[in-house]
């Protein structure tokens, strides 16, 4: 991605010479709020998974995110995947394009944010950023060697809606998602609480401030096709989470998460960093020579 | 021809409303609230951090404002009430590219309100990121 020497300068300018701001996403992993990512910022994330399916070898998936804010209302964001799995084989599997559109201007209890993401990933993609239809660990435990021949040209929407309320997060993400040449659409959930450990900021700059720790706790998981919508063999978990945000704004996440169905992956491990870069889109004008 | 004047009225308000400032179009019970930490030096330091984290990149660092951000040391921000500074945070103005600064818990936009409150009376530089 980064191979062009003149983005390698950008991205290395702009990581030195322009503040950090706050990550945008709190403490999850897989739900998502109405918070854009704010006009001109670049938020650049990876977000880790591991677990071992019970018929399969221990699997580390990846995603790299680039997340830019390119309206107060529209945030774009691109991913880049791979996965390694144990006496198998180290792959790239693919990359998604995603928008967030914000549809009310003010906010409300409740506030809506539309998703639609394309996908070019395979069969083999461990990175397990959204659970739907009927996935399940045998998915996760075929070799890589056949797996990655599954080309998934997807298109997925999501529906989310999300409130603040006395320091509380609450969000909830409805999912469906469609191979673009066959298969049936397929549904998904997931659902969000966290709050910071103090809602008050302390005057002087720390790494340690109760402020700069979040907790909370995600659900998620698929809801079958539309030619069989339920909760039959479909795979669900539950994972706390927390993320500390260092003064110089790097965000640190983790989450352990439980699989409680038998069609889930028993545990799986979330873990993750991201650095907000401010007013990127301004210091790539100005180098490239616009106002 | 009454319903050519009724579409010139209309357009003449929908202009009146975007040439509005944000912070006059905060409703009068968002407007007349007060700010819990009014006249308090430590609110308004932890203000200066957040402001720094938060605004600075687009605002600049003591709210001088930079190309597409306005200044935060108009008049208009100057003598807003601090209820309307809270309604902007809370709200943004996605229109003008102002985004919502909701996420944050409202003690700490209360804290940002409080330093802003400090801006036109002093030259004190926010502290950096």
């Amino acid at each position: 991605m980064l191979r062009n020497p003149t983005i390698l300068h950008l991205a290395a300018v702009a990581a030195l010479t322009i503040p950090a701001c706050l990550a945008a996403e709190g403490p999850f992993f897989i739900t998502y709020t109405h918070q854009m990512e704010e006009p001109g910022n670049l938020e650049i994330a990876t977000n880790s998974v591991t677990g071992q399916p019970a018929s399969g070898n221990r699997f580390f998936g990846a995603a790299t995110e680039f997340e830019y804010g390119l309206k107060a209302w529209w945030t774009t964001e691109v991913y880049l995947d791979g996965q390694s799995t144990q006496s198998d084989s180290t792959i790239f599997t693919g990359y998604r394009w995603e928008n967030r559109i914000r549809l009310l201007p003010r906010e409300h209890l409740i506030n809506p944010v539309l998703y639609v993401e394309f996908e070019n990933i395979n069969g083999a993609d461990k990175s397990l950023l959204e659970v739907v239809g009927h996935d399940s660990q045998d998915d996760l435990a075929q070799p890589n060697s056949d797996a990655r021949l599954d080309k998934q040209r997807e298109i997925e929407a999501k529906l989310i809606l999300s409130s603040y309320a006395k320091g509380w997060t609450i969000a909830e993400n409805f999912i469906t998602e469609k191979n673009v040449h066959h298969e049936p659409y397929e549904f998904g959930y997931s659902v969000g609480v966290s709050r910071p450990l103090a809602l008050a900021a302390r005057p002087e700059r720390c790494n340690v401030c109760p402020e700069n720790f979040q907790l909370g706790l995600e659900m998620y998981g698929g809801l079958g096709t539309h030619a069989d919508f339920g909760l039959t063999d479909t795979s669900h978990y539950v994972a706390p989470t927390l993320a500390w945000t260092l003064a110089n704004g790097t965000t640190f996440k983790i989450a352990p998460g439980f699989g409680i169905t038998g069609a889930s992956v028993p545990f799986l491990l979330r873990f993750g960093v991201s650095y907000e870069v401010a007013q990127f889109g301004r210091a790539a004008r100005h180098l490239f020579g616009g106002h | 021809m009454q319903r050519s004047y009724r579409l010139i009225g209309i357009a003449i308000l929908a202009a009146a409303a975007a040439a509005q400032s944000p912070v006059q179009m905060a409703p009068a019970k968002f407007a007349n609230r007060t700010n819990p930490y009014e006249g308090s030096e430590t609110a308004s330091m932890a203000g200066a951090k957040l402001f720094a984290r938060e605004c600075a990149a687009c605002h600049g660092a003591n709210g001088e404002g930079l190309e597409k951000a306005p200044s935060l040391r108009r008049p208009e921000v100057s003598n807003a009430t601090p209820g309307a500074l809270f309604w902007v945070l809370e709200n943004g103005s996605l229109r003008n590219g102002m985004p919502s600064f909701a996420h944050l818990p409202a003690p700490q936009r209360w804290q940002i309100v409080t330093f802003l409150r400090t801006l036109s009376s002093t030259a004190r530089p926010a502290p950096g990121p």
